[in-house]
């Protein structure tokens, strides 16, 4: 990671530091990672009741024209003419050998219009590939610069409600267009229901003053969106998912349609299908450790006779849950929910549990 | 009368008797967050000055604690298993991490006093 003198700041960064928060470098970006109330306080009040979380260093992409459905259809693996108005899904940009290049959220907005959310760290090559497929088809690619702010958690549609919006409309998984470049969806990545919200400065600071005059509302910085979005079973790309694991190992096959499996012309299509017919040699899974003490990423794992097993790629406590989470990839045999494995920690053997995801319930409203 | 030292590294050891009890300062609880583990050291392990002696655990990451001096642990705080938090309540008291026996009491010149410690960490 560069130095803190090279890292970009949020538009909003003067709103952060009134509220008191500490800084920190994430995917090049000065990020705010606590607030004074702290990470345990901030994680457990978006379980309670709603977080802010400012999540502007994602990347909105708006994708138009005749051929925008079918870019996206090269692009990533799955079928963007199916999508319905307003719905969103999960899907990859996948590199030749089916790796991840990144995981994103696409939206279809209209008929010739979608929009895509990509990871920040990948923001900069998204674009690039993005438009490189932009040539070949009847379609413009198009990075938005938008403040987007995510609001987490039981009472969030509540709390949007009393700030004058409409939020009735949409359930999991879907998003909209309320106002002139605006663009709204009901997703996250906390496992609770909550709401994304990407819009130009001026009005972010303008919904802002009325969501933290609201005493439902708190700001929550990136080490609590981490904890809650491991505790939800979440993958971060960069950790969980990479240009080295595959859609099939991480467990993420949900995503893409069973028809395109066979017949899709997507990136990465034939490399998946061989994967699939062998198997994966790998699967992710959750980890349970026992005790208290986390596990973290990096961490070595081996089975009750010591032989290598695999390796954690996320791991923390747990605030909600009140016990260390992690998530990791184990080969496949060791794959099943209750395997007993072992992860080295500075020299300990921490028994480990293969376990079931999410570890904290996901609470979405599906309508 | 115990004596109170500092390190650059935001630990401070109060020394009576030729025994040291070390804990992390009130800014290091601060900057480390909420802690959910301490990894305690072994009664009667030996340490050079710079050796981990424990690990402290918040959500987030580990980071380690080191021997500011060379000496003998005589005590872990066992308090700290059922409740790490008490290193964010009560960083200077309850929130202590080890005693230990010192090997060489000259080392302590070495040292920060209160007034050095606050011009260090500014």
């Amino acid at each position: 990671m560069a130095g803190d003198e090279h890292l970009k700041t949020l538009p909003l960064e003067d709103v952060h530091k009134a509220a008191g928060a500490r800084f920190g470098g994430f995917a090049g970006w000065s990020m705010p990672l606590t607030y004074p109330a702290g990470v345990m306080k901030e994680h457990q009040h978006c379980r309670d009741h709603v977080g802010l979380f400012d999540i502007s260093h994602m990347k909105l992409f708006l994708v138009t024209g005749p051929g925008a459905a079918a870019l996206i259809n090269r692009a990533c693996p799955i079928d963007a003419g199916a999508l319905e108005q307003s719905q969103s899904k999960l899907t990859f940009f996948l590199n030749d050998q089916a790796g991840i290049r990144d995981d994103l959220i696409v939206t279809r907005l209209g008929a010739e219009r979608f929009m895509v959310v990509a990871n920040a760290g990948n923001a900069a090559a998204d674009e690039a590939h993005l438009k490189g497929f932009a040539k070949d088809f009847d379609a413009e690619v198009k990075p938005l610069d938008r403040v987007f702010l995510a609001v987490q958690g039981p009472e969030a549609a509540e709390v949007l409600r009393a700030a004058g919006l409409d939020v009735d409309a949409l359930t999991f998984m879907h998003g909209v267009e309320p106002r002139a470049n605006w663009f709204m969806s009901r997703s996250g990545y906390t496992g609770e229901d909550g709401f994304e919200i990407g819009l130009p400065e001026n009005d972010a600071r303008d919904l802002l003053a009325k969501l933290t005059g609201d005493e439902r509302v708190q700001w929550i910085g990136l080490a609590a969106r981490d904890s809650l979005r491991l505790e939800a079973g979440l993958c971060l790309h960069g950790q969980d998912l990479s240009p080295e694991t595959d859609p099939a190992s991480a467990a993420l096959m949900w995503a893409i349609p069973k028809e395109l499996r066979a017949s899709g012309t997507f990136v990465g299509a034939d490399a998946l299908r061989a994967i699939l017919e062998k198997g994966p040699a790998t699967k992710r899974v959750g980890l349970k450790p026992e005790g208290r003490q986390p596990v973290r990423a990096g961490t070595k794992l081996t089975d009750a006779d010591g032989n290598p097993a695999g390796e954690v790629t996320s791991g923390g406590f747990g605030p909600s849950v009140g016990h260390p989470v992690a998530m990791g990839y184990v080969s496949t045999p060791l794959a099943k929910a209750g395997t007993k494995l072992f992860a080295d920690v500075r020299g300990t053997k921490v028994p480990v549990d293969v376990a079931a995801l999410p570890f904290s319930p996901h609470r979405y409203h599906k309508g | 009368m115990a004596k109170t030292y500092f390190t650059t590294d935001h630990e401070w050891l109060s020394v009576e008797g030729g025994i040291a009890t070390v804990g992390i300062t009130d800014y290091a609880q601060e900057q480390l967050g909420d802690l959910v583990f301490v990894e305690l050291p072994e009664v009667g392990k030996t340490l050079s000055k710079g050796d981990t002696a424990v690990v402290v655990e918040s959500v987030k990451a580990a980071s380690d604690v080191y021997a500011p001096v060379d000496g003998e642990i005589t005590a872990a705080n066992e308090a700290l298993s059922a409740d790490p938090a008490l290193v964010n309540s009560a960083p200077t008291g309850d929130g202590w991490l080890w005693k230990m026996k010192l090997a060489d009491e000259s080392q302590l010149a070495g040292l920060l006093d209160e007034a050095g410690y606050q011009a260090h960490i500014g």
